[in-house]
């Protein structure tokens, strides 16, 4: 029995590829205790995004164990929420039904009117009341990902997943957003991986920071993120964050191969 | 407005489609042997309105039949070819060359195997002609599934056929109506390709030769009208049927 939540011991995998195995995880480790933000970084193509698909259960390492909750994942859990850059909405249903449509998976004798009215809870705290009859296209990116976090959550998962979830945003949506989390956090704990490209975003969010190495990823550098959890954009402008970016970008100039090049 | 202005300007088009024809046979003072006019089809119609009653209602429910028989194989076959690598690879050089066989040669080999069995030959010719639009839409519809789809259904452990059911089939559908759209049209040529053919003699295809046999031009222009209105009155059904299952597909101000 693991004392983590999420238990990523020893992972090595390789894709199979016509020109031979394609290795992008190399004894890769992570820990995240049960409530923690775990914000993962590294260059692109590192094997980031094998790491989510590893840990959902949706495909299985060559070697090493994934662990949730002191299980070992060998195949898709209910526990299990995912949030991804784009936010594969349903399009011929609307807002509601969409956020509703794990519920249907995992609970399927919940009664209709508890799951809206979760959905509905869930919505108006993301800022999205009185869009719930719309189709996904008649809204904004933002308020698609909005939506789209809503739905990775409806069900309680203990564990949620996030693969870049904003990314295709503008800058000021994204920090937006990113409040959305923090107040999602405060009011539903789940213990959360985020894969991003944005160090901001990581420091923000994380309680801690795993930067990857380079194909193949192993894990580089752990950076624990001792800010206050009420953290504002603010925040990230204080010594103590400023020093950790400054920290990180090192650490992924040193995964890209570019130590000591002037950036 | 746009009530008048959606039903208006087709009917105009129309008119002006008529008026151009009547006009080009006058000018050049064709007999009706030659090149029959517009105003010759509402007597051609009077004269016969019980037989086209009869025999365009056998065309229709052989096409309807045909294509039901066409939506169903083709939804199967699209859907072994979208789940299926092998199915795809193996499938799609046999459909392909299928489809390039022109279906009139199909008929004298039917007529015979089926010797006799006229409702079953025309509804066949009808299925066969149309089933392949909609299964290589079906399958490259499932085929081309962002799996991000899969996986926010497959990470709850939800199993193939409730994947299938929410996502993979709705997601589909709108390809699905598209392919429809030209399998009915395809399927009124296959079941005229046999009703053409004397010895299946019944539906519009055999009163557009009985026709040609007694020398009525007007009687096999009337037959082409009827045709194509058949045609557009099955069209518009399946546009209506789109609305209903499938009017998300279309965006606002589209």
């Amino acid at each position: 029995m693991s004392a983590f939540l999420i238990d990523i011991k020893d992972v090595t995998h390789a894709y199979r590829t016509k020109a031979g195995p394609l290795p992008v995880l190399d004894g890769l480790n992570v820990q995240v205790p049960e409530g923690e933000f775990c914000a993962v970084v590294g260059p692109s193509g590192c094997g980031k995004s094998t790491l989510t698909r590893l840990v959902a259960g949706l495909m299985k390492p060559d070697k090493g164990e994934v662990w949730l909750h002191g299980e070992r994942v060998t195949s898709p859990r209910k526990t299990v929420g995912m949030a991804f850059q784009n936010p594969v909405l349903l399009e011929w249903r609307t807002i509601l039904d969409n956020v509703i449509l794990p519920l249907e998976i995992v609970a399927p004798r919940m009664p209709q009117r508890d799951r809206v009215e979760r959905a509905m809870h869930l919505l108006e705290m993301v800022g999205l009341k009185g869009f719930e009859g719309k189709r996904p296209s008649e809204l904004s990116g933002g308020m698609r990902q909005r939506a789209s976090l809503c739905r990775s959550i409806v069900h309680k998962p203990d564990v949620l997943i996030m693969d870049e979830p904003f990314g295709a945003l503008d800058a000021f949506t994204r920090e937006d957003l990113w409040q959305t989390m923090r107040d999602l956090r405060a009011a539903e704990p789940f213990t959360c991986v985020l894969i991003t490209h944005d160090l901001r975003e990581s420091v923000f969010l994380g309680d801690q920071v795993i930067v990857l190495s380079g194909r193949p990823a192993r894990t580089q550098h752990v950076l624990r993120v001792d800010l206050p959890a009420d953290r504002t954009i603010e925040s990230l402008y204080t010594p103590e964050a400023t020093a950790m970016l400054h920290l990180l970008r090192d650490e992924i100039r040193r995964a890209q191969g570019r130590e000591g090049a002037v950036h | 407005m746009d009530l008048v202005k959606k039903i208006a300007i087709p009917v105009a088009a129309i008119v002006a489609f008529l008026a151009f024809w009547e006009f080009i046979v006058w000018v050049n003072g064709w007999p009706n042997f030659k090149m029959a006019s517009p105003s010759d089809l509402p007597p051609a119609f009077a004269r016969y309105a019980g037989l086209f009653v009869e025999m365009g209602w056998q065309t229709l429910w052989r096409t309807v039949a045909g294509l039901c028989l066409a939506v169903l194989f083709g939804t199967l076959l699209g859907m072994a070819m979208g789940f299926s690598k092998i199915a795809r690879d193996a499938l799609y050089p046999l459909l392909v060359g299928f489809n390039a066989v022109p279906k009139a040669t199909l008929v004298p080999v039917i007529a015979l195997i089926f010797i006799g069995q006229h409702d079953f030959n025309t509804v066949l010719m009808a299925f066969l002609i149309s089933f392949f639009p909609i299964a290589v839409s079906v399958g490259i519809g499932l085929s081309t599934l962002e799996p991000e789809y899969r996986d926010i259904l497959r990470s709850l452990g939800a199993s193939k056929f409730t994947i299938f059911r929410k996502i993979a089939l709705p997601k589909t559908l709108p390809e699905f109506f598209g392919a429809l759209k030209v399998s009915v049209t395809l399927a009124f040529i296959g079941t005229n390709l046999v009703e053409i053919v004397p010895p299946h003699g019944r539906g519009l295809g055999a009163l557009f030769k009985s026709g040609e046999t007694n020398g009525d031009y007007p009687l096999m222009f009337a037959v082409l009208i009827a045709l194509a209105v058949l045609g557009i009155v099955l069209y518009y059904a399946v546009v209506a049927l789109e609305q209903i299952f499938a009017g998300w597909a279309e965006r606002p101000g589209g």
